[in-house]
Parts: C-alpha cells; structure tokens; sequence
C-alpha cells in the first residue's frame, strides 16, 4: 500500500529523462566553475591590490551567501538589465559561479604550495608571467588539487535541485510534478533520494580511485597537499 | 591574519547596506525582509542543536557504537551526506504524512537541516578525535579511567579546540542551507524576497537587500568563531 511498484515502473522513464538533465547542469555548472575558478584564483594571487583585494572581496561575498538566491538573482535580476537568460542556462551560471569561488581556494591551495624556486627560475630563464603560468606552474599545481576539486563536483552535484526553484525540468521538479498530478509523492521523493544517494557514493568511489592513481603517478610520497 | 581583509570587508558592506537601506526605494521593504531574517535566524539556531546534538551521537556511535549501533549511524552519515538537502527537506515533508506523521513545517525544516548538517558535523567530530595524539588515550589507560570518562575529561576538550574552524564552515553552509525551507512554505528571508519581488517587481532591490543580510549573518557567525576559537585554545596552549 505505502510503496507500489507498478508506480515505480510508470514513472521510471520520466525520472531517468530529468536524470539527464541533472546530469547535464551538474557537468556544465562544474566546467564553468573550474574555469571560473582558475581565474578567481590568478586574480587572487595578483600583486596588485587593486586586483587583488575587489577578488578576494567578490569571492568572500559569493561564498557566504545562499546559492538559492544567486539563482533566483541570475534568473530575475539579470533581465532588469536586459540580459534575459533561459532557466537552464541561468541556473548553470549561478551554480558555476558559487562553486567557482570554492574552487578557487582550493586552486590557491595548489599554486601556494608550489615551492618559490619554481618562480625564481622562470624570472631567471626570462618567461613571462603568463609562459610561467601556462607551462610551469598550473601543470604542477593542478594534479594535486584534482580530489578536491572531485569532492566539489559531487557538491555541485547535490545542489542540482535546487534548480527546480527556477522550473528546470531536472530530478527533482520531474518528481514533484509526477507527485502532484498523482498525488503520491512517497516514490517519485524516495527514488530521487536513492538516485542521489546512489550517484554520489559511486561519484566518492572514483574521486578515490583518481586520488589513489594519483598519489602513484606524482611519486610524492610526503602527500601532494 | 585573515581576519583584517574579513573586517575591511565588513565594514565596506555594512556602510554599503545603510548607504542603500537610507534609500527611500529600498527603505519599503526592509521590515517585511527584517522578520523574515527572524525566521532564518530561528531556524540557523534550532538547526545548529539539531546538528551538535546529531553530529555528537553520529561520531560516538560510529567510533565506539557496538555492532547494529554502529551500522545506524555509518548509514545515518552515508545517506545524509550522500542526497542533496533539498530533497531530504522535500522527503521529510512530503513523504513522511504518508506514513501518519505530520509535523509543521517549522519542525521539517530545522529537522531536516540539522539532521544533514548533523551527518557532516560527526564527520568533523571523528575527525578532531582522532587528530588528539595516541599518548592522551594511553596516558589516561594508565591512570586507570574508564573510558567514557577519559573521553569525557580528556579526549573531547582538547578535541573541541581542532573542530571550531570546521564547524564554523558548518554553521555558515547551515545559514545558507536555510534558504532551501522558503520551497516548503516557511516565510522566511528568502521566501519574503520572492513574494515582495512577486508583488512589486523591483528585483534589483530585494534581492540585494536579502544578499546583503545573508552575508552580514555569516560574517557574524565567522566573528563569532574566530573568537570562541581564540578563547578555546587558550587553555589548551597552557595545558601544553
């Protein structure tokens, strides 16, 4: 009575299409917040305080505040200024930007534990600062940091419902709709859950297993961080 | 150390909030988003001693719990942290009448919330235990103190001063955790800014407002535990 099967079969389908566009967000959002990330990092790191300060002042702002506003701010702020955004697409921005700033700590992690001589011997081999970036110093930088940025993909991940509040079509408004035109949301709420559930463990295996292949390859064997 | 940029901005987005709150525009809607703010606060607090309560009883029953004890709690902390803390809301508030339970959704939200932060906090907890040196564990075995004492009087204090930080990031994820429960009905800070936006169409202003309270309440929390921390280690740097 409490759980029916055949329910579940009816509205399987649909799920694993929403499952899609969860999917979908959670790898687009991760893109842009790698990105994003990066960048924020750089700009952190920047000698100018000019620079370096309205960064660190935007990423502190970003990161303690509510993402669910941030969407709701892209979704129904960005029009008033004539940038009118799809839902998706509005969403994805938000999620990008919030877990760009998380990111970007964990990217500062990395370039701050690259050892001053690395630097040292760019400016003595007369690389510019961007030729040091780019073949110096991100490659060594970024490999360490990889789990960690792992973990946030998987926190990403489970912030993905919160799109529903802005009407995307993902996992989560899928089973509201499914629960309120049946009026039975026991399964449709518990099958999301598993799916959740079920993802992230398999997503925490992974990170894992890269962590561990990593710790191989990098041969360091004080550990990277 | 990192505590002057944190005052520097403070003090730029506190003069920045009454610089825009002495606006007559935005002036309109600062006492609906005031009790609002209320709410969130409310339930910031009552989801904190859900979680502490949660978190503790989490780490004590995975660390020390015997057998079926210690599968509730891994399989309390794997699910909770596992599923996302919209859907747990949604899950406590929707699913669990089915099953003739109706709480108010007050209750859901700071259950919900402090049973998902909770599952993260035990985490921190087993964490900051395990991080205090071996020699504390044998040292109080050979003053012969019974276990749960030693970990009452030795174990857990010094233990409290390593999770401060993290639970310090807990709280303020709680806070904007808090913003999820405007989705079931409660009018809090965030449901207010979308019925006012509903009503009166200036975006821009609301949702400023409410971003500007947000982050006042968090670099509040971080305040706070910056200066619970500094009291804390004291006594343990004596100790030492």
């Amino acid at each position: 009575m409490l759980w029916d099967w055949n329910y579940v079969w009816e509205i399987m389908p649909a799920l694993l299409r929403a499952s899609i566009v969860t999917v979908q967000a959670t790898l687009l959002g991760f893109v842009l917040a790698a990105v994003l990330g990066l960048i924020f990092a750089i700009l952190r790191m920047s000698r100018s305080n000019w620079i370096s300060i309205p960064t660190a002042g935007f990423v502190e702002f970003i990161r303690s505040t509510p993402v669910l506003i941030q969407i709701f701010f892209v979704f129904f702020v960005f029009p008033e200024f004539g940038i009118v955004l799809p839902a998706m697409v509005a969403g994805v921005i938000a999620l990008g930007l919030h877990y760009g700033t998380y990111c970007s700590e964990v990217y500062r992690a990395g370039l701050e534990n690259i050892p001053r001589g690395q630097w040292e011997a760019s400016i003595a081999l007369n690389l510019s600062p961007y030729i040091t970036f780019r073949d110096i110093i991100i490659p060594q930088a970024i490999p360490p940091v990889i789990p960690a940025l792992g973990n946030y993909l998987v926190a990403l991940f489970k912030e993905t419902p919160l799109l529903s509040a802005i009407a995307v079509l993902e996992l989560m408004q899928t089973a509201k709709i499914l629960g309120s035109e049946n009026f039975r949301y026991v399964e449709p709420m518990t099958l999301v859950g598993g799916f959740f559930l079920v993802m992230s463990i398999v997503a925490a295996a992974g990170i894992r297993q890269v962590e561990a292949y990593l710790n191989r390859t990098l041969r360091n064997p004080g550990g990277a961080r | 150390m990192q505590l002057r940029p944190l005052a520097v901005c403070a003090i730029i987005f506190f003069t920045a909030g009454l610089a825009i709150s002495s606006f007559a525009g935005f002036r309109e809607f600062i006492p609906g988003l005031l009790e609002g703010g209320l709410i969130t606060i409310q339930i910031t607090l009552g989801g904190a001693v859900v979680a502490i309560v949660m978190a503790l009883l989490g780490a004590m029953a995975k660390m020390y719990g015997i057998g079926p004890i210690r599968w509730i709690a891994v399989a309390y902390i794997e699910v909770f942290r596992g599923t996302s803390a919209l859907v747990q809301l949604f899950w406590l508030f929707f699913v669990l009448p089915h099953f003739g339970i109706v709480l108010d959704p007050m209750t859901v939200a700071i259950v919900a919330l402090g049973l998902n932060i909770g599952a993260y906090g035990a985490e921190v907890i087993r964490g900051a235990v395990n991080s205090v040196p071996r020699g504390q564990w044998e040292a109080s075995v050979a003053l012969n103190m019974p276990r749960a004492l030693s970990l009452r009087r030795i174990i857990l204090p010094q233990a409290f001063v390593a999770m401060i930080p993290p639970w310090g990031n807990l709280f303020i994820e709680l806070l904007k955790a808090t913003a999820l429960v405007s989705l079931i009905t409660i009018s809090d800070l965030t449901f207010r800014a979308q019925q006012m936006n509903q009503i009166t169409f200036r975006t821009v202003e609301i949702f400023t407002i409410v971003l500007i309270v947000y982050l006042a309440l968090s670099v509040l929390i971080t305040v706070g535990m910056r200066t619970l921390e500094t009291f804390a280690a004291r006594g343990i740097a004596r100790g030492r």
